[in-house]
């Protein structure tokens, strides 16, 4: 088993590691405990395992773990602090943008990143598809997770 | 775990030439959205990899003082979209990267594994075709320069040999300037799917006349490719129904589409005829937009 030397934060925690070469940053997370990043098509193609790597939005399952070294992760646990949720999470509540809610996580990142890279802008409709076009909810409810959106950009 | 037989993270362009060149089944991984796919999937073909992400002068952008724009291989699609300098001279590749997958694949994606893979479907091939895009190469034999044309040979084949690493994109100041274009990809959904057809078109005018159009396509033929009959019909015309007219029949001598399940051949012909209209008038509108 080759592996190298890394180091990362996730959710600010600092954590250093030898890792193994073949195992994917979807792997890592889940077996650190982040279960919210979920094992979905394993080809990046659903968006269920988006995870923020230095604030970009990538598919955790198309990414080597060793790719993570000297980077900042984000996951959905991270964004919820001192027990409140985020302006986006709440969101997702409020708008009720949540059925099975497997998707929702990785929804949630590419929400958090959506919208602080449009800081300011007041992105239209279309914008908000296009930018959460990576992220499949088989539940359809892609309507209330775009009032969700729309209600975290006002906050 | 993904099956990683062998894996070299290179240090170095000099290294990573010698780790593909040690190595008959080496292959390299950029962003990985094309490799880690098939390593899921287990195929075995992929299992020995050179990894190239630590070369970060690979991701460079940049212009210089002859108006030559350089794109680094490793650059991901979403920093080349965002980019002043692509989107102020070169725009057509801003619009045909953003046609690929979704957010995630095209911030984890590079146009060097886009243009390297062969794929006949690539989004970028069209805009590398219409500006006449050079690649430079490192082998074990030093640097050489191939020009886009003639790199793609056949479905998943290029002329890269064993060694070679692509460093980077250069798009010469005559191959942009004056031109406008645009890119139109024909595809089942509007995100995350792959080209039925994709078509590019970059037009430099004389007034109301053409005066040179580069047309090209994927999907079209065993490889992206670029349409001279098509494009010598145009020359020196006005945009009318007749020219147009003129120009979709020559197509049919440089265009070959094959029947697939996502499409019959005649379909794709179809296609073919009515974008190769659309994109030029297109590319003729966006006249004014490129300096």
């Amino acid at each position: 088993m080759q592996t190298m030397k890394i180091k990362m934060t996730i959710n600010t925690k600092a954590y250093e590691m030898d890792m193994d070469v073949r195992k994917s940053l979807m792997d890592l997370l889940r077996e650190l405990g982040y279960t919210s990043v979920k094992h979905g098509c394993g080809v990046g193609e659903c968006g269920a395992c988006t995870v923020l790597v230095d604030d970009i939005p990538i598919d955790s399952c198309l990414y080597l773990a060793v790719w993570a070294n000297n980077c900042a992760i984000r996951t959905t646990e991270g964004e919820c602090r001192d027990g409140k949720l985020s302006t986006v999470q709440n969101a997702y509540v409020e708008e009720g943008a949540v059925q099975c809610g497997f998707c929702t996580p990785g929804l949630i990142m590419t929400t958090t990143s959506f919208l602080e890279k449009n800081k300011g802008r007041n992105v239209n409709h279309d914008e908000i598809r296009v930018g959460h076009a990576g992220n499949l909810c088989r539940c359809t409810g892609y309507q209330t997770i775009i009032n969700a959106v729309k209600r975290a950009r006002k906050k | 775990m993904f099956p990683i037989e062998k894996y070299h993270f290179a240090s170095s362009v000099g290294d990573a030439v010698q780790a593909l060149a040690a190595d008959e089944k080496a292959r390299i991984i950029a962003g990985g959205t094309d490799v880690l796919v098939r390593l899921h999937g287990g195929n075995s073909d992929y299992g020995r990899l050179v990894d190239i992400n630590g070369l970060r002068e690979l991701k460079e952008i940049s212009i210089d003082a002859e108006g030559t724009i350089r794109i680094g291989s490793l650059a991901s699609f979403t920093e080349i979209m965002e980019h002043e300098i692509i989107t102020k001279h070169v725009p057509v590749i801003a619009e045909s990267l953003a046609t690929i997958g979704g957010p995630q694949v095209r911030n984890a994606g590079t146009m060097g594994g886009n243009i390297c893979n062969g794929a006949v479907s690539a989004d970028s091939a069209c805009a590398a075709l219409i500006h006449e895009f050079d690649l430079v190469i490192e082998g074990t034999a030093g640097e050489r320069i191939q020009s886009i044309n003639g790199f793609h040979t056949g479905p998943g084949r290029t002329i890269l040999k064993k060694g070679d690493l692509l460093k980077y994109f250069c798009i010469r100041k005559e191959f942009y300037q004056g031109f406008s274009a645009s890119y139109y990809k024909y595809a089942m959904r509007g995100a995350m799917d792959i080209a039925t057809i994709g078509c590019g078109a970059a037009v430099k005018m004389q007034s109301d006349t053409i005066e040179t159009l580069k047309l090209a396509f994927t999907v079209a033929a065993p490889t992206p490719i670029r349409c001279k009959n098509a494009e010598k019909v145009m020359e020196n015309k006005t945009l009318s129904e007749e020219t147009l007219q003129a120009m979709t029949e020559a197509l049919e001598e440089d265009a070959m589409p094959r029947d697939s399940w996502r499409a019959s051949k005649d379909f794709r012909l179809h296609l073919i005829k009515t974008l190769s209209k659309n994109v030029i008038c297109q590319a003729v509108e966006n006249r004014g937009g490129m300096k």
